[in-house]
């Protein structure tokens, strides 16, 4: 594979381009590969790339029914941040954050990365005491996060209302080094890295289902035929309970659409990124220069990515208040992701009931961040058995009652 | 916009004047109960793409908890029915078969 260069730019640009090579390769399925990965999704594709950096395990093949990085992690509003209030949450989410600062030198493809902060409103009493819980707590992790006063925010965010009437801003908990990357350069950057590994991305095959002989996984059925494996990760989102199922058991997930929206592109005019969680709305601008907004998930089960109209128009209304300006913007394309909710708003990241064969899902709203982080944790745990990232994100937890609860700390957690 | 027709009180409603409950005809464990039926109660869930039996309340009408089936895949909604049941009727279970044929739903009969 050419590196991407200054200078790959510079000899492009005089030859008319003609010099750009594929950024991934297209192969047929082999028989058998060592380890197969369903789903290319960032959490995916992250976990093949550290499975062969870190563990040299090449012989992979990930495998995916649609096109790399069309699910969820095509269609999230891309925040960062690792401002959680359990330490197992922050210990990933935190890995996760540290890794995006330098992985446009690791893949050596721009995923944009843009630490340009991240501010989550406290417009109730209750936010502010949840939120300096959370600082002080961050502060115990080694997250650097911190409350800030309103007119903190105010200069921060010129555009922002903060006197209400409705929700008056009363601070906010900021993390100055969170804030936004290309979602798809994610994917993009670690299926070229993974490609030029040697590894295989399967697009456009879909698997039906998982074979298994004395407890353990033996292969997988695909639109493509059938292809063996030694061992299996199942890391596709909205879907983990389909192919859950094809395995023969039950996951603690219901799959939901969550929704965003983005506005006509406008003037630079808010270089942070903004969360109002109670009145349920998120925005920032893309560096095209659209507001990207996005709000809650819709009440009731559905694999539509589509998602119920009057979402988007209660995520607007809400953030008309605190940004008077939304309501001259017109709006360009809205669209919506399965997201997959678990019991306790963590993921999980695990062995599971049949032999061989993890399972990586559960992030929710709120995992493009944790990309990065989770691919190493995942890697880990299905080359060695266990990683200290993951070791609290067992689906055992669910039995035991050992919750990671970050829907007290977050109602929603994008 | 989904609509559901409350078995109650007879009228179309809209999904923003109903409240969604989750899967319906979950077996209730309690104290006394071994840890895995407990989880299965509290967090197990089929969450099928495709067939679903689901809960709702007439939150904004006349307040009572009903039960419909729907599918997930296409929003296409079977039928709804009332809550004191541990099985949809006959009427739903035929309205399924007709669009769905080979249903199977947990251990229905
Ligand atoms: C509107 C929206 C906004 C969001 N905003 C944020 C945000 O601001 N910040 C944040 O951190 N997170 C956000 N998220 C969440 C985030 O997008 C997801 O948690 C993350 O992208 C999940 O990545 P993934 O790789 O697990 O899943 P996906 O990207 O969904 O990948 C899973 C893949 O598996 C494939 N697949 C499924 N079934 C099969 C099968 N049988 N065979 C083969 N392949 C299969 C799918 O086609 C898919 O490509 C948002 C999500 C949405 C929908
Ligand atoms: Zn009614």
């Amino acid at each position: 594979m050419k590196r991407n260069s200054v200078f790959a730019v510079a000899r492009e640009a005089m030859r008319q381009h003609s010099g750009w090579r594929r950024t991934w390769a297209n192969p047929e399925p082999k028989k058998s590969y060592d380890v197969i990965i369903i789903g290319a999704g960032g959490h995916g594709l992250a976990t093949a790339y550290y499975l062969g950096k870190n563990f040299g395990i090449t012989n992979v093949a990930v495998i995916e029914k649609g096109w790399l990085g069309g699910g969820n992690t095509g269609r999230n509003t891309t925040i960062i941040r690792s401002n959680y209030l359990q330490d197992p949450s922050a210990a990933i989410y935190e890995k996760a954050r540290s890794l995006y600062e330098t992985l446009s030198q690791d893949l050596n493809y721009n995923v944009m990365f843009s630490p340009r902060g991240v501010m989550m409103l406290a417009q109730t009493q209750h936010e502010i005491r949840g939120y300096q819980r959370t600082s002080h707590a961050n502060s115990l992790q080694g997250v650097k996060t911190e409350f800030i006063s309103p007119a903190r925010v105010k200069e921060l965010c010129p555009i922002m209302n903060i006197d209400g009437p409705r929700y008056p801003v009363l601070g906010a908990h900021w993390q100055p080094r969170g804030g936004s990357a290309r979602h798809d350069a994610v994917a993009w950057g670690y299926a070229r890295a993974c490609s030029d590994m040697g590894m295989h991305i399967l697009q456009k095959t879909e698997v039906t289902g998982i074979n298994q002989q004395g407890g353990n996984v033996t292969g997988v059925d695909t639109s493509r035929g059938h292809i063996s494996c030694k061992k299996l990760g199942m890391v596709v989102a909205g879907h983990a309970s389909v192919v859950a199922d094809m395995a023969g058991f039950q996951l603690p997930i219901e799959s939901v659409p969550l929704q965003a929206l983005v506005s006509e592109p406008i003037k630079p005019c808010m270089d942070v990124v903004v969360m109002a969680n109670t009145v349920h709305g998120y925005m920032s601008q893309s560096d095209k220069g659209e507001m990207v907004i996005g709000g809650g998930t819709d009440a009731y089960n559905a694999y539509t990515q589509r998602g119920s109209f009057h979402h988007l128009e209660e995520t607007v209304r809400a953030l008309i208040e605190t940004f008077p300006m939304v309501s001259r913007l017109k709006m360009l394309r809205h669209w919506g992701g399965i997201v997959d909710v678990t019991g306790d708003r963590s993921p999980i990241l695990s062995k599971t009931p049949l032999g061989n064969t993890f399972i990586n899902c559960g992030w929710g709203t709120g995992g493009f961040k944790a990309i990065p982080g989770s691919g190493w944790g995942f890697a880990e745990l299905m080359a060695k058995g266990e990683s200290p990232l993951t070791a609290d994100f067992g689906l055992d937890r669910f039995r035991a009652g050992r919750f990671i609860d970050e829907s007290v700390a977050a109602g929603v957690a994008h | 916009m989904l609509i559901l027709n409350c078995p109650y009180c007879g009228r179309d409603k809209d999904e923003t004047e109903l409240a969604a409950g989750g899967e319906a005809h979950l077996t209730r464990f309690g104290p006394g109960s071994s840890d895995q039926d407990f989880e299965g109660y509290l967090f197990g869930r089929a969450n099928p793409k495709g067939l679903h039996f689901e809960r709702w309340r007439c939150a904004a009408g006349c307040g009572k908890w009903f039960h419909a089936a729907r599918c997930t895949a296409t929003l296409e909604v079977f039928g709804t029915y009332k809550a004191q049941t541990l099985e949809p009727p006959r009427v739903i279970k035929d309205a399924i078969t007709a669009k769905r044929p080979g249903w199977s739903w947990r251990n229905f009969s």
